[in-house]
């Protein structure tokens, strides 16, 4: 590596290697760690308050691995609502990651399954945005399926940790919902989607989702979330194609 | 064992979600609309996620200055607008809404 060739384009200085890949993913996942630490640890403390043993919660957090069903798992679990009920509500609560997955599958299609079962399986919101987006920039692709393994198994090692730690601590916190903490989790999305608004189709697709999940939010098992995400899908879909070919210019290669 | 069933179950209809639809949705010769239209799924779920989570913490619409998660919401999102950066955007925001919190509203 003594030279760069001068073809390589800017955006690109150094060629793409696993370990590369692989720290990248790291390094973009750390202000979502952050963001996802008081999370799993209220996760973990809730649980239990919530009747669950602390090894079903972690059990939850080891296997099940999403956040916002664990929480909603484990409520009805408490409340004493019957399994078939939970699991349900489990599967529509995540039905969005099918939205992620079908978004990320052209991306990973050709990997063989070794890859595709663990990075599947450790799909969450996070990893989600920031993988989608690192696709999507111009640039060497052969490796950025470690850049997606180094966010999820820094999100994966995290949530479980917090989770430990939630369980361990749980006592000795009055009433983890009294703070609110669950803000530290939308505080992270509205630093990750504000920057990506670098397009009026992604404006227009964030008002109308926006809007959307207001009026829908009524609907039972966060329904209302998935309305509302096709709906904002399909209306930056609309703008994008009715704006001249030198805006949607600009559209390329930049998304969340 | 109804705990070993719940997770069980819980992680088998999650894990249905994900995987398979990523390996059927990988053999299917996807049209290049549908692929561009794709692109527009992030942006789109995270506002879905953090407009009602901001606007109606409490499950009705709440536009009073009295709703932290509004006041700090907007505010982070304009550090987040003014300096694109996250871990800023994420202690500012989680910093105010703590003391409007905790300190000006004493919950």
């Amino acid at each position: 590596m003594t030279s760069i060739p001068l073809a390589e384009p800017p955006s690109t200085p150094a060629p793409a290697t696993r370990s590369r890949e692989f720290w990248a993913g790291f390094r973009d996942t750390i202000p979502l760690v952050v963001g996802a630490v008081p999370f799993g640890i209220i996760f973990g403390a809730l649980a239990v308050t919530n009747g669950l043993s602390p090894l079903a919660a972690i059990g939850m957090s080891l296997f099940v691995f999403a956040g916002s069903s664990q929480f909603i798992g484990s409520n009805l679990y408490g409340a004493g609502a019957a399994l078939p009920l939970i699991v349900l509500t489990t599967f529509v609560v995540n039905v969005r990651h099918a939205l992620y997955s079908a978004t990320l599958a052209p991306y990973v299609r050709n990997l063989p399954h070794v890859w595709l079962v663990p990075l599947g399986f450790w799909l969450t919101d996070e990893t989600f945005v920031i993988v989608a987006r690192h696709y999507q920039e111009p640039g060497d692709v052969r490796y950025k399926h470690w850049y997606y393994f180094g966010s999820a198994i820094f999100m994966y090692v995290n949530w479980n940790v917090c989770t430990l730690i939630g369980i361990i601590a749980g006592q000795s916190i009055p009433d983890p919902a009294r703070l609110g903490l669950d803000f530290a989790l939308i505080v992270t999305f509205i630093g990750m989607v504000i920057p990506s608004i670098t397009t009026r189709p992604i404006l227009a697709s964030v008002i109308a989702a926006s809007i959307a999940a207001l009026i829908f939010n009524p609907l039972p098992n966060n329904l209302g979330l998935m309305v509302a995400a096709i709906i904002g899908v399909i209306v930056g879909v609309v703008v994008e194609n009715r704006l001249p070919a030198a805006e949607t210019d600009t559209q390329k290669g930049v998304s969340a | 064992m109804t705990e070993l069933l719940l997770v069980v179950g819980m992680a088998l209809v999650t894990f249905a979600v994900r995987y398979p639809v990523m390996v059927l949705v990988g053999r299917l010769p996807l049209p290049e609309s549908l692929f561009r239209a794709l692109r527009y799924v992030p942006p789109a779920v995270l506002a879905a996620i953090i407009v009602p989570g901001i606007v109606m913490p409490a499950g009705r619409i709440d536009l009073s200055p009295t709703n932290t998660y509004l006041v700090a919401g907007v505010a982070a999102g304009l550090v987040a607008w003014r300096t694109k950066n996250i871990l800023l955007t994420i202690v500012i925001g989680m910093g105010l809404f703590l003391f409007l919190r905790l300190v000006v509203f004493g919950v």
